[in-house]
Parts: structure tokens; C-alpha cells; sequence
């Protein structure tokens, strides 16, 4: 071992100074423990980067390992940078879900930005050119300002960086409720295409073989941001702003066309990003996976300002900068491919035998630790769990219980309602400002069921969707964990195409409080059974935990990125009908389901009762009568049945393109020992409404499948509205009034001044 | 019949367009470096879309000093075809190769979605395929695209048939709300003096493959092929 010294100027290394860094007492112990000595001051920045919950896992470790990540499908599982995954024809998909929550709460526009930035990297690091992203994104009630501005900063955030990069924006899922109120979930999803003997690793190998900083300067930005994602938000947190990276996405086009170029070139062993945590994750992190020794000399990083300490180069989270191992002669070959792209690379260390990772500042060894101690001593807390015995009381509500309001007595003025509420109506206010028709793939984009990608040079697609309902997790874990595979599912099969495999993103409050870590647990528990039953298994993701504002904790959302395939693009299939005459089916059935249910909270304002059951066989008979039927070429439409239930689902296949708008008539009498309310706003699982011009063959199809089926109605002209009968009654609605309803919603609240929206408050109009 | 497609830093339609002229015209297509003075013996130059150098100080204002537009900017004045799009439509104007400029959509958002565009000339090198009151569906993708020039322009432009295409709606009306951007006159797309320089904010090169929507794209560039033939 070398002789490992503080540097002149370090502060002394005070419990005090311990407990800024998040290292509690006994951790610090295991640290002098590592080293048989006090750590310097680098040493323990070093430690607080690695030793971090958003770069450690060090609570949700044991649980994650309950995961399936097997699979025929598989390539990469978790581990690497992203998730690989085989579609046939010898083309593979990268693919990985991030969370960027805490910036985005505190500087909605950068955090955003960078959130796309950093998943992006993740994706090309493995070889693959991106091809599609995708975000899941979560805000706190319009009605609030504050809301409002952190929901146009996020999205011109996400916007800005994709649009500039060039990678279409697709897909993806925005909630408004107040359970985020204070903290936002900013989740982004990269997908990117390789051939299957293309793959890249992050993986530190040969002794002697030079590492390189590439891309962008390392600046005095974003140090600490990983330890930052790891407490809760509180009135302080806004003082942390600085923290927040700030992102380029135009360096980031060269660095991906430089990266892909690189890796292509033959000249490097591994490749990884440096994000949270920068320099320091990244290279303990490489040299951890090849079981080898690395030295890094930090004088020679290229800084942007002078008199950066190791300290501050080691933490620096500034963006768009790469690791790269190369092969030991060709540093040259690696610069050069640089120096086109007008970015710069620098030989900053090499491979060694010793087992050690070692950081040196010129001849001075400023850090020094043991093998891959620093990756592997990490500790991991098995934690209580124990479910909050207000949420148990919740979930036993009894959701028919609620008196209906007097304006219900006209079932369509709640649809309207519903169609209105920001959660369920169109969002395409945000997605207009992505682009996502950019390298001229995407078959179909954001506002169908799941985006669909093709892949040129086959006759392939990709169909790719993120998903969750938080509030069913928050009411019932387990179910809700299961329950947002499943729409994932769901959602791509609609679309045509096999599910294939998930990444993860789970957003959850602080793992230390029981009843949180009881949350994560279950709803953990649940996503593993809907994986294994509908075999797509994970291959990676992220856990975002200390999603806690002052006022409490979000609801759990452990956010879905899913990934499937459509064999032929002859079966892609969308959402809405198109032609009137073809007979509308419901693949599924009706139920007497209303708690968890949007109806109970945007019209009674209750988040309360049992989420839907999700009976996973049945949820796996869905999708394959679905898929049966679409390759036997008897649909037309597919349309998965959510937020809202049957009524919105249908409202949505008449509407949801307003270029082919039509009408539907509409026969619900089948159920009316059902109550009303739960045949048009229930939320049953496993239902799909389907047209068809050959019903009888999907009747047969559902048949084969034990699948119940009915035929519902048939599509309409637009002209003819929709027209519902259901217990006794002829309801019906303009077709214009639905799309209005859905389609303004969110412009009425986002395109007005803020006065209008106050007046419209207080007046209670609703948006 | 060769395409030469340059590449600026922060070009990202460039393989767009390359692609646009290899499946959707079968013609040959060259990437053109930015770095390089060789236009590798094209017939037809394509300033292709993305954020060249970030769209840092002004969108094309520093694209327009890379070495590749010296030649490109003799090309055009040779009189041979040039097709700006985009953020290339903001290069060419940058350049002096097509007057006016292109400034933030009046809704100050970047927008991005399907357009309907009114063909108002059919007898020009980058339309001839297209018949007289044709509606194209082609999308657009853009934060600046907002087309303004002094009113003594504008009226030439007019007076002279010099623009190609304007925003519509469905059935090839003109009007304001059909606009995405605010432009003036519901300008789309404009040719200079020469009748050799087309500079367009929509993407037709996104409307080639009828499995991504109309492709009411692919005639602007068989129309460049029956130029070059005749």
C-alpha cells in the first residue's frame, strides 16, 4: 500500500463533518475499518459518493434480488449501464428507466434536462444508438403555481435536451395529483437499438491499459448531487439549488455520435457514463466489475477552472464526460476520434495489478483503497417493514358507501368530468413540445396506448410504454406493484406486440420509517409475481427513495418502462376506431370495483377502498387472445381499459385522434346488476376494448382463451355521438363535447393567465 | 443522381434526409463533413435539421462559417440545387442564400406535430411533381420557425411567387390557427431569386414511408430528379 497523506488545506475530520457527508457513526467505523486508518478528506468524499442510497442500493439491495431477471429474451440484466434484450434478426434493444426527482423539485428545467442526458448515456455506453425516450412524470394538483411552473419547466426541460439531441420523444405518463405535491417524480426511459454481437461493457480489464476522461470539462458543478437525491426535500432544500447540474445537449449530441464512433472503432475495453457521483462512481465502479486495480492521477483531468482539489474533480457531477478504458497504444486512436467531434480526451490513469483504487494528484496518493472494498464493503440494512395501520383502515373503506352528488343523476356529466380531470385528459400540450417524429421511426407516438418503433432493415417494431398508478400502491402495495406490470403489459400488447422485458424506477418516501419500507417490499413482492407470470422478466432500473416533502411522503410509484415486440408490422395497431359499422367489443369483464378508482378522487375527492384485484392469469389470457386475434388480422382498434374505466376507455377510442373522430352506440344492459357507476367508472383489470369487422372470430379467439368477451356496441359516425344504454336509461354525448372536454383541459389551465386560472378556481368550475 | 447531406455539429435530420434520398428516391447520397471544402461532385446539397453548434449565440448563425459553406455557397450561386430544412432553412438564411429570417414560434414552445401544407407553385425544380392545389401532411419540429422579413421582402417574395408553401388546414385554407408558428403570411417554405434554393421549416424527408404517415414528402424529391433529367 502507499503511503496515503492529507493534503494541505483538508478540514479535520469531524463527526460533525461525517454527518454532512450522510455517513452515520457506524458506517465511518467500517471506513477506518477498510482502511486500518482515518480516512483523508478525499477519501471520505470519496466514500460519501459510493455510500450513498442512489448509488448504493444499501436499503433496497435484498429486496431487489427477489426480482426475476432470467429469461430467454435476455441479454444484459441488471448490473451494466442498461438492460439488452434480444427482438430476433440478431438486433437487440439497450434499454433503462432513471429517476431525476430531487434536482427536477428544486430546478425543474436542468434536472429535467440532465435526467434525459444522463439516461441517454447510459443507453449509448452500450453500443446502442438511441432510438426512442420515453418519461414518467409526476406534479402536484394545476391548481397550484407552483405546480404549474414546475410542470412547464420539466417538460421544457425534457424537450430541450431530447429535441436538441435528436432522439424522439415517444412516450410516456404525466400524473397530477397532491400526493407529489413539493416532490415531483421526474422518471426518464432511453431505448436504443444494436446488433446482438455489438455490446459494449462497462467492465475494467488489462493491466496497463490507459483510462481516459472524454467529452466535456470537469467544472465545480453538481458536487454532492448524489447524496442530495438521498434525503428527504425540506424548506432547505432549495439552498442546494447548486447542486443541480447543469446540462448541454449539444455536447451531448457530439459525445454520443463520438461514443458510438469509439466503440465501433476497436479501440477500448469498456465505456461507462459519469453520472451521479461522477468520476469517482464511475471508475471504482468499472474497475469493481473487472476485479482489477486502477489508479486515476486527477491533475491530469481537464478542468475548467484552476485550482479544482481532488475533492471537488473526484465529486464533480458535470455532465456529458465519459470513462473510457482503452487498449493499451491506441490512446492516440481514441483522441483523435475525439478531436473530430471537437471534444476533448486525456489520459488520466491506467489499469493496475496492484488490487487497489488508488487516486494520486500528481505524485501525491491522496486516496487509497483497498480491491474492490469500496464497491463491496458497502453496507446494506435489512430494515423493519410494517404497514401503516391508517393505510390498512383506508383500504377497508367501503367505496359504495359514498353518496353520489346530485349532478351524477346525468352519468355524463361525470364522464365529462372525468375526461377533464388533468390526470385522465389528453396531454398533448406537453408532448407537442417533443419531438417525436425525429430519425423517422415512429410508427406510432405519444397519445396511443404505448409508442410503436420500427426497426429499419427488418420487419420489426419495438412498442414501448412506462407506467404505474400510484394510488392503487399506496392503498394496497402488492396489488398495485402487480397491477402496473400488468397495464404495462397490457398496454404494448395493444399495440400488437409481445411483452418482452421491464426496466424499473422506483420512486418511494425514506426506506428508514417501516411503513415505507413496507411499501417498497410489497410492492416489490408484487411486481416479481406479475413478471413471472406474464414472463418479462427485469433487466435493471433505479430506486429513488427520500421522496418526502414537508408535507409527507408521495405515494409509492414504482414506475414501469416496458418493452415488446411486434413481429410483422402488419399487426401494429392502434387505439381509436376508425371505421364505422366494425362491432366494439370488451375483452374482459365488468365488476363491482370502485375503490382506488379515479372517479372516487376527482369526483369525491377520496383516495380510499381496495384497488382492483389483479388476477394475473387472467391478465395473461388477455394478452394472448389479444395478440391471437390482432395476428389473426381480426382488429382493427385495441384499447387498454385504465383510469376511468369503460366509459373513459371508450370516450377515448372515439376521440383520442382528433383527425378520425367518430361516434359509438353503446349496449352495457348485460351488467345492470352491476351498479351503475361501477359498469361506466370502475376500474377493473384485464380488460381491452377491441373493434372489429369480424367479431365473431374474436368472440372465438376469447373463447379458445377462457377469455370472457362480449360484443358491446358498434362504431359510429362522429356525427351519431355516443349513445349509451345502460340500467334503464339512453344516455348520449357529442362527440365534440367529449374531445373538448379531453383536449382543452390541460391547455385552458396551462395557456391562461394566471388571474383566469385563480377566477376559474374560485368560481369552482373546475378546469 | 447524387445528394450531398452536410453534416454540422448538431445536425441530427442529416441521416433523415439521407435516408429520405437512398429508400424513398433510390438515388445515390453522400454525408457532406463539415470541416471539408469537397462537395464530392453532388447535384444536390441538403442543409438538413437539428441544432447546428447548439443554436448557441443565434439558430444557423455559426453554421454558416464552417468551411463546407464556402462551397455550398458557390454550389447555390453556380445555380444548382439547394434544399434547407429546418434548421438548415436557418443556415441558408444566415448564409445569404434566401432572405428573411426565422425567429421563436410566437407561442415561444418548441412544437412538434403533423402539419398541412398548400402547395402554391408547381412549375419550380423542388415541386414539379406535385399537382396545383395539392395538401401535403408533412411534420414539423421546431422552436424558431416563426418566418419574418422586412414588409419590401415580403412583397417580393409574394409578387413574385416565391414562396412554395404555406401552412393550411386540412382542405387548404389559410389560416391563422393552422399556423404553428406565427410565421408571416403562413410562410412554410420559400425559393431565392434563383429558383434553386428551397428553404422549408416542415420536414419532408419525415414524409417518405407511408408505414409513418402520408408521404407527402417523397414528390419534393422526385421532383429534384426530373429537374435533373430534363
Amino acid at each position: 500500500m502507499a503511503h496515503v497523506a492529507a493534503r494541505p488545506g483538508d478540514p479535520i475530520i469531524t463527526p460533525a463533518l461525517v454527518k454532512e457527508h450522510g455517513l452515520t457513526a457506524q458506517e465511518y467505523d467500517r471506513v477506518r475499518a477498510m482502511l486500518g486508518r482515518e480516512p483523508t478528506f478525499t477519501e471520505l468524499g470519496i466514500v460519501s459518493a459510493l455510500w450513498n442510497e442512489h448509488c448504493s442500493y444499501k436499503h433496497s439491495r435484498n429486496v431487489l434480488r427477489t426480482l426475476p431477471t432470467e429469461g430467454a429474451a435476455v441479454i444484459q440484466g441488471p448490473g451494466e449501464n442498461a438492460g439488452v434484450v434480444r427482438i430476433g434478426d440478431g438486433v437487440a434493444i439497450a434499454f433503462k428507466i432513471e429517476s431525476h426527482n430531487h434536482p427536477s423539485a428544486v430546478e425543474p428545467y436542468q434536472g429535467a434536462a440532465t435526467g434525459v442526458g444522463g439516461i441517454l448515456r447510459d443507453v449509448f455506453t452500450m453500443g446502442a444508438r438511441p432510438i426512442a425516450m420515453l418519461n414518467s412524470l409526476r406534479f402536484g394538483s394545476l391548481d397550484s403555481a407552483r405546480n404549474r411552473y414546475l410542470f412547464a419547466g420539466v417538460v421544457k426541460g425534457v424537450g430541450d435536451y431530447g429535441n436538441c439531441v435528436g432522439v424522439p420523444t415517444v412516450a410516456g405518463e404525466i400524473v397530477f395529483d397532491s400526493a407529489y405535491d413539493g416532490n415531483p417524480l421526474v422518471n426518464a426511459m432511453c431505448v436504443g437499438v444494436l446488433s446482438e454481437d455489438e455490446i459494449m461493457r462497462a467492465k475494467a480489464e488489462g493491466v496497463g491499459n490507459p483510462i481516459l476522461c472524454v467529452g466535456a470539462r470537469t467544472g465545480r458543478d453538481g458536487i454532492h448531487g448524489a447524496s442530495f437525491a438521498s434525503e428527504d426535500l425540506s424548506a432547505a432544500s432549495e439552498a442546494k439549488r447548486p447542486r443541480v447540474q447543469v446540462g448541454d445537449p449539444f455536447t451531448e449530441k457530439l459525445l454520443l455520435e463520438a461514443s458510438l464512433e469509439l466503440i465501433r472503432s476497436g479501440n477500448i475495453v469498456a465505456i461507462q457514463d459519469m453520472g451521479a457521483a461522477g468520476l469517482t462512481s464511475s471508475s471504482a465502479e468499472m474497475a469493481a466489475r473487472g476485479d482489477v486495480g486502477v489508479t486515476i492521477d486527477t491533475s491530469r483531468v481537464p478542468v475548467r477552472e484552476p485550482g479544482m482539489t481532488p475533492y471537488e474533480i473526484l465529486l464533480s457531477e458535470s455532465q456529458e464526460r465519459m470513462l473510457v478504458v482503452a487498449h493499451k497504444g491506441h490512446e492516440d486512436a481514441v483522441i483523435d476520434i475525439l478531436r473530430k467531434w471537437d471534444l476533448t480526451a486525456e489520459v488520466i490513469g491506467e489499469v493496475i495489478a496492484d488490487p487497489v483504487y488508488r487516486v494520486t494528484e500528481g505524485d501525491r496518493v491522496v486516496a487509497e483503497f483497498p480491491g474492490s472494498a469500496l464497491v463491496t464493503e458497502c453496507p446494506r440494512y435489512d430494515v423493519p417493514a410494517e404497514e401503516d395501520p391508517a393505510a390498512a383502515e383506508r383500504r377497508s373503506f367501503d367505496a359504495h358507501s359514498v353518496a353520489e352528488l346530485a349532478q351524477e343523476s346525468d352519468p355524463m356529466w361525470t364522464l365529462v368530468r372525468l375526461l377533464s380531470t388533468p390526470t385522465i385528459a389528453s396531454k398533448r400540450w406537453a408532448y407537442l413540445q417533443f419531438d417525436s417524429t425525429v430519425r423517422t421511426n415512429t410508427v406510432i407516438g405519444p397519445g396511443g396506448d404505448a409508442a410503436v418503433i420500427r426497426i429499419r432493415g427488418t420487419d420489426r417494431a419495438v412498442a414501448l410504454k412506462t407506467d404505474c398508478n400510484g394510488r392503487y400502491v399506496a392503498l394496497e402495495p402488492r396489488v398495485g406493484g402487480r397491477i402496473a406490470v400488468a397495464e404495462a403489459a397490457r398496454n404494448v400488447a395493444c399495440t400488437g406486440a409481445r411483452p418482452l422485458a421491464i426496466t424499473n424506477c422506483l420512486n418511494f418516501g425514506n426506506p428508514t420509517r417501516p411503513e415505507i419500507f413496507f411499501q417498497f417490499r410489497e410492492a416489490v413482492a408484487g411486481m416479481a409475481e406479475a413478471c413471472r407470470s406474464l414472463e418479462t422478466p427485469v433487466t435493471g432500473g433505479n430506486v429513488s427513495f427520500y421522496n418526502e416533502s414537508p408535507s409527507g411522503a408521495v405515494y409509492p410509484t414504482p414506475v414501469i418502462g416496458m418493452v415488446g415486440v411486434i413481429d410483422s408490422m402488419e399487426h401494429v395497431t392502434r387505439a381509436t376506431f376508425s371505421t364505422a359499422g366494425d362491432a366494439i367489443i370488451l375483452l374482459g369483464d365488468c365488476s363491482d370495483e370502485l375503490g382506488g378508482s379515479e372517479y372516487l378522487a376527482s369526483i369525491h375527492g377520496i383516495v380510499a377502498g381496495s384497488p382492483p384485484a389483479c388476477d394475473l392469469a387472467r391478465e395473461r389470457g388477455v394478452i394472448n387472445a389479444l395478440l391471437d386475434a390482432i395476428v389473426g388480422g381480426y382488429i382493427t382498434s385495441a384499447h387498454d381499459c385504465s383510469d376511468g374505466g369503460l366509459s373513459v376507455a371508450l370516450a377515448e377510442c372515439m376521440m383520442g385522434d382528433t383527425e378520425v373522430m367518430t361516434g359509438a352506440d353503446i349496449d352495457l344492459t348485460q351488467w345492470d346488476d352491476l351498479p351503475l357507476r361501477a359498469v361506466l367508472f370502475g376500474e377493473t383489470q384485464g380488460r381491452v376494448i377491441v373493434s372489429s369487422s369480424q367479431p365473431e372470430r374474436v368472440l372465438d379467439v376469447a373463447a379458445q382463451h377462457g377469455l370472457p368477451a362480449a360484443r358491446i356496441g358498434t362504431v359510429r359516425a362522429a356525427g351519431a355521438g355516443l349513445l349509451l344504454r345502460t340500467h334503464g336509461a339512453k344516455l348520449s354525448a357529442s362527440t365534440e363535447a367529449l374531445a373538448s372536454a379531453y383536449h382543452m383541459a390541460i391547455p385552458r389551465i396551462m395557456d391562461c393567465d394566471p388571474a383566469t386560472v385563480a377566477i376559474r378556481e374560485t368560481e369552482g368550475v373546475g378546469p | 443522381m447524387k445528394f450531398g447531406v452536410v453534416t454540422f455539429p448538431g445536425s441530427n435530420c442529416d441521416y433523415d434526409a439521407f435516408q429520405a434520398v437512398v429508400e424513398g428516391v433510390s438515388q445515390e447520397a453522400v454525408y457532406l463533413w463539415h470541416k471539408e471544402h469537397d462537395l464530392q461532385g453532388v447535384d444536390v446539397v441538403i442543409l438538413p435539421g437539428g441544432f447546428s453548434y447548439g443554436d448557441y449565440l443565434r439558430a444557423g448563425a455559426i453554421a454558416r462559417f464552417s468551411p463546407i459553406m464556402t462551397e455550398v455557397v458557390a454550389h447555390a450561386k453556380s445555380g444548382r440545387p439547394v434544399l434547407a430544412i429546418c434548421n438548415g432553412f436557418q443556415v441558408a438564411c444566415e448564409a445569404g442564400l434566401l432572405p428573411g429570417a426565422l425567429l421563436r414560434n410566437a407561442s415561444l414552445h418548441f412544437i412538434s406535430r403533423p402539419a398541412y401544407l398548400r402547395v402554391d407553385r408547381v412549375d419550380t425544380q423542388f415541386t414539379n411533381a406535385y399537382s396545383s392545389g395539392d395538401v401535403l401532411r408533412v411534420p414539423v419540429a421546431h422552436g424558431e420557425g416563426r418566418f419574418t422579413a422586412h414588409a419590401d421582402t415580403l412583397s417580393e417574395l409574394e409578387d413574385t411567387g416565391r414562396v412554395l408553401f404555406r401552412y393550411c388546414d386540412s382542405l387548404g385554407q389559410v389560416v391563422d390557427a393552422e399556423n404553428p408558428n406565427g410565421s408571416a403570411n403562413s410562410i412554410a417554405g420559400i425559393i431565392n431569386a434563383g429558383g434553386n434554393v428551397l428553404g422549408m421549416m416542415p420536414h419532408p424527408e419525415r414524409a417518405i414511408d407511408p408505414t409513418l404517415g402520408r408521404p407527402d414528402g417523397a414528390p419534393l424529391f422526385r421532383s429534384l430528379l426530373a429537374q435533373v433529367a430534363a
